[in-house]
């Protein structure tokens, strides 16, 4: 089955300056270890809400504003797409994404 | 239809519907299906039973009859998914009544069963609502009911709670060792939490409500029974025997709460106490000590005391000690405090309640203002004693409960008021 994981910061949570350089060499070593067992597929990190657009098509008028659709404490930072064999083995992948330690992850099935 | 008929009917219920649920989702991986495939065949029972006589394997034949109606379904229907119909189909029809059926036993798939609906994955309250219906064969109704929710709402989350199985891809299966002890305790918690909603219902008049405790005293059981090796399978069950048996001398006609002290020792089912002694035996053979097996070690020394002033509430204090380490949590150390105040003296006890008290962590549960209303009494500090019921009956939801705190509140208010009275004659 087909999963994708929506990386989750929580602004909430404040990290040590060693923490938050652990980050990027934590998240290669999880990215290597997916992608060569062939779980994940596709993933990417993503620009902060700050850079984001939301479109909105309204009687044929095309609305844009400027950040994210929805004012959360937590934001997504990045997506992974992984193939797994049912929900367990989902939600084990996601539990060693070193940003469910402070942050938290959205396992969801793909609809096929 | 005979009476010995229907009866056999009826015990099959209880004995099979969960195997044969937990067999036609193995089978079909349709939980919709298999539910009214396993209500088709019950339907079949009371109809070819008084005729044919009552077969010498229900269980198999009850699986078989199921097992032909989801065939018979799943051809006629075009919607299948391919592969599920192979999967199906390979399996030829039986006859019920053949006689392979008298001799063949179908394996019990309810572990399966009952650790998906179990899964952390899904709602807490789906976990019990689905545990009742797919393995003890409840309806909607009587879920609904049990817990005192209108029926389509609790029918909704049944139905969502069937569609993320399906959707997100919950495995049916008892999980591999690495999830195995935290799944376990997942199972166990969701028994103990439809015991516990039986035994003190949360809401209503009703302080306990026999039905869902044997449903899941018959549960725990079963699950016992699947897991001969895990102890905290056996003490869970031990736990809820040694509970059970106060059911009738815990309450009284008027359905107001008796305390453990006051109960008439001899209306407790000494069948069940000495089930209970021989399961916890059982499961203190192996290394584990987990919290079911403390708690039921707990429950021991009260259904083996035999008077209240025999309970031995030094060790009742050892072990509450040894569970707050295995649980921590600040209920475990309010009970904890409770036996200290037994086994030394009520001061000893209101000393630690206050401490657990300063630190905030169960401001508005009822118990903390009503354990140290019952410690204050005890040492004869009445007014503060009667302030602390007044709080605990603020917050107090069972009306039974409400019943007996306002009860000693009364006490405590005569008393004060002779007191009072008193003082007023020495200084009159």
């Amino acid at each position: 089955m087909k999963y994708m994981m929506l990386i989750c910061s929580d602004d909430s949570v404040v990290l040590s300056p060693k923490e938050r350089a652990e980050i990027p060499a934590a998240t290669e070593a999880w990215v290597q270890e997916m992608d060569s067992s062939g779980i994940r597929l596709l993933g990417d990190q993503l620009r902060p809400p700050n850079d984001a657009t939301t479109v909105r098509v309204r009687n044929a008028q095309v609305l844009l504003a400027d950040g994210p659709f929805a004012e959360t404490k937590e934001q997504i930072a990045g997506f992974d797409i992984i193939e797994c064999e049912d929900l367990d083995q989902a939600l084990d992948v996601a539990a060693k994404h070193p940003v469910a330690r402070f942050g938290l992850i959205e396992v969801r099935p793909f609809w096929q | 239809m005979t009476d010995d008929v229907r009866a056999a009917v009826a015990d099959a219920f209880t004995a099979e519907w969960g195997k044969v649920v937990a067999t036609l989702i193995g089978m079909t991986s349709d939980w919709d299906l298999a539910e009214e495939c396993a209500q088709d065949a019950f339907a079949q029972a009371l109809k070819a039973w008084p005729r044919d006589g009552v077969p010498q394997k229900p269980g198999a034949w009850l699986t078989t009859v199921a097992r032909n109606r989801a065939l018979d379904r799943l051809r006629r229907s075009a919607s299948e998914s391919a592969k599920l119909q192979q999967a199906v189909l390979l399996t030829p029809p039986q006859d019920p009544a053949g006689a392979d059926m008298e001799t063949e036993d179908i394996p019990d798939e309810r572990l399966r069963l009952i650790f998906t609906c179990c899964h952390p994955a899904l709602p807490l309250e789906a976990r019990v609502a689905l545990t009742l219906r797919t393995l003890a064969g409840l309806t909607t109704a009587e879920i609904a009911r049990a817990f005192l929710t209108a029926e389509p709402t609790r029918a909704k989350r049944l139905v969502r709670a069937k569609q993320k199985i399906r959707n997100a891809g919950i495995p049916y299966r008892v999980p591999p060792a690495h999830l195995l002890p935290e799944r376990t305790s997942g199972v166990l918690g969701v028994l103990y939490l439809l015991f516990n909603e039986g035994y003190t219902a949360t809401a209503g008049s009703n302080l306990v409500r026999h039905d869902l405790c044997a449903e899941a005293i018959r549960l725990a059981r079963a699950l016992a029974g699947l897991m001969p090796d895990e102890p905290e399978a056996k003490a869970l069950l031990a736990l809820m025997l040694f509970h059970h048996s106060r059911r009738v001398s815990r309450v009284n006609k008027s359905g107001d709460v008796i305390t453990l002290e006051d109960q008439d020792r001899s209306l407790w089912d000494q069948g069940e106490i000495s089930e209970g002694v021989r399961l916890l035996e059982a499961a203190a053979r192996r290394e584990q000590r987990g919290p079911y097996l403390v708690q039921a070690a707990i429950a021991q020394c009260h259904a083996t005391a035999a008077t209240a002033a025999d309970t031995n509430w030094g060790l009742i204090a050892d072990l509450y000690d040894l569970l707050a380490e295995l649980i921590p949590s600040d209920v475990v150390r309010l009970n904890w405090a409770v036996a200290v105040g037994m086994a030394h003296g009520p001061a000893a006890g209101l000393e630690r309640v206050d401490a657990l008290a300063a630190t905030g962590a169960l401001d508005g549960y009822y118990l903390l203002p009503a354990t140290r209303a019952d410690l204050l009494r005890r040492i004869g500090r009445n007014d503060e004693a009667a302030e602390s019921y007044r709080r605990a009956l603020d917050l107090a939801v069972n009306e039974a409960e409400r019943r007996y705190l306002a009860g000693r509140l009364e006490e405590m208010s005569s008393a004060t008021g002779d007191e009072a009275a008193d003082g007023n004659r020495s200084t009159g």
